[in-house]
């Protein structure tokens, strides 16, 4: 299949008809989370970005260059778990330097990337796709606007539904599923366009 | 001891439950509850991991520096979950292929990072294992609840045997992604609706 579609076939299906989050429920937890704040959720959007995106591209060269040659496959986990906790590492430095006030309302939340389900589920993804390595980087960079999108969509809503009666015992996550659940369908409206398997 | 394991057990199935009071961990695992078979077997690994990986970090708790905590913890988990994957890709290669990546996955499922930090870097092995088996198996009921339904729905089978009959129209939103959403919204709402009412218990989420 990944002759089928182009570099921006891939990127454009990653976003809309393929969303990570909300087809593939990859990086719920952080969506949940951090999604009370429209400002934060824009933070941790392009953190998820940035880090997807290099990841993505690191885990491919690392995959196809250390990992195949050797046949030591079964390792793939684990290096790419380690790859993606450096380069979190690296991000949280950064935004700490840059952004006093952004580090302190992400709080806990940064070293939670590393346990994103979403970034490690991309690297595998495109692993099993066979995708090549320019096919992988918008891959990786279409999730990370689709997760991007979401969450910023998400936390929009939610800034309006905090003044909202809500059922009693919807209150906060169930509230936030069913709001996710809508979107994952609006979503699905874009699968006639194309499809990644 | 034994007094503090009950204690444990219960806290971590019914009042701290994982899914329904913590809100931890849905990623990795919500995917595959379309179908009640594959859900069993990932649950089954799950709760081996949580288990295991809580059990090795307790008793390695002494000697893991904090700074680099979170590194070894991950590293520790990724072993099982490596273990995990080749038991499932020697033995049930079908099931291993529909899963794909998300055996994987279960390194980043937050249940089992979450279980680590908060609890089996300050407590005894025993008890870390105890801990680890029932919050994994607190977050597999749960799931096995939801697949149940959405494998019934959706699909008018239970463990692929069909049971309902055709005069079931399928709802096909049931296998796809926002039915897993609306099933753990009901399942939310209802417990914490009906079952636990107090509100102190709702405040925290």
């Amino acid at each position: 299949m990944s002759e089928g579609i182009g570099v921006f076939g891939i990127f454009f299906a990653a976003i809309f008809t393929s969303n990570i989050l909300l087809t593939l429920y990859l990086g719920m937890c952080s969506f949940l989370a951090v999604s009370r704040k429209v400002k934060t959720a824009i933070g941790l959007g392009f953190a998820v970005i940035f880090v997807m995106t290099a990841t993505s591209a690191l885990n491919w060269l690392v995959y196809y260059y250390l990992i195949k040659p050797y046949n030591l496959d079964y390792l793939k986990y684990i290096v790419f778990i380690i790859i993606i906790a450096a380069f979190v590492q690296l991000v949280e430095m950064i935004i700490e330097r840059v952004s006093e006030p952004l580090y302190i309302a992400l709080g806990i939340f940064l070293p939670l990337i590393t346990v994103n389900c979403a970034i490690l589920g991309v690297s595998l993804f495109m692993i099993i796709r066979n995708y090549t390595f320019s096919q992988s980087i918008s891959y990786g960079l279409g999730s990370g606007v689709g997760w991007l999108i979401a969450i910023v969509a998400m936390a929009g809503i939610r800034e309006k539904l905090a003044h909202a009666r809500v059922p009693k015992g919807l209150e906060g996550a169930g509230i936030t599923l069913i709001i996710a659940g809508i979107m994952a369908m609006a979503f699905m409206g874009f699968t006639g366009m194309m499809g990644l398997s | 001891m034994n007094k503090k394991i009950k204690k444990i057990t219960l806290s971590n199935l019914i009042s701290e439950n994982p899914v329904f009071v913590q809100i931890l961990g849905i990623c990795s695992t919500l995917a595959v509850t379309n179908v009640l078979k594959n859900t069993v077997v990932m649950s089954i690994g799950l709760v081996f991991v949580t288990a295991l990986s809580n059990l090795t970090i307790s008793m390695l708790r002494k000697w893991i520096p904090t700074r680099i905590r979170m590194m070894v913890t991950v590293l520790i988990i990724a072993s099982y979950v490596i273990l995990v994957d080749m038991i499932l890709k020697a033995y049930l290669p079908e099931v291993s292929r529909q899963l794909g990546p998300y055996v994987g996955l279960i390194i980043t499922n937050c249940i089992i990072m979450g279980r680590a930090e908060a609890f089996a870097l300050n407590n005894k092995p025993l008890l870390s294992f105890v801990d680890g088996i029932s919050s994994g198996i607190g977050y597999s009921y749960v799931l096995l609840i939801i697949a149940f339904f959405r494998e019934l729905m959706g699909s008018g089978t239970i463990w692929g045997i069909d049971v309902i009959g055709s005069w079931w129209v399928n709802w096909s939103i049931m296998v796809m992604a926002p039915g897993g959403f609306f099933m753990l919204a009901i399942f939310i709402w209802i417990v914490k609706g009906v079952i636990i009412k107090d509100p102190e218990e709702l405040k925290k989420i």
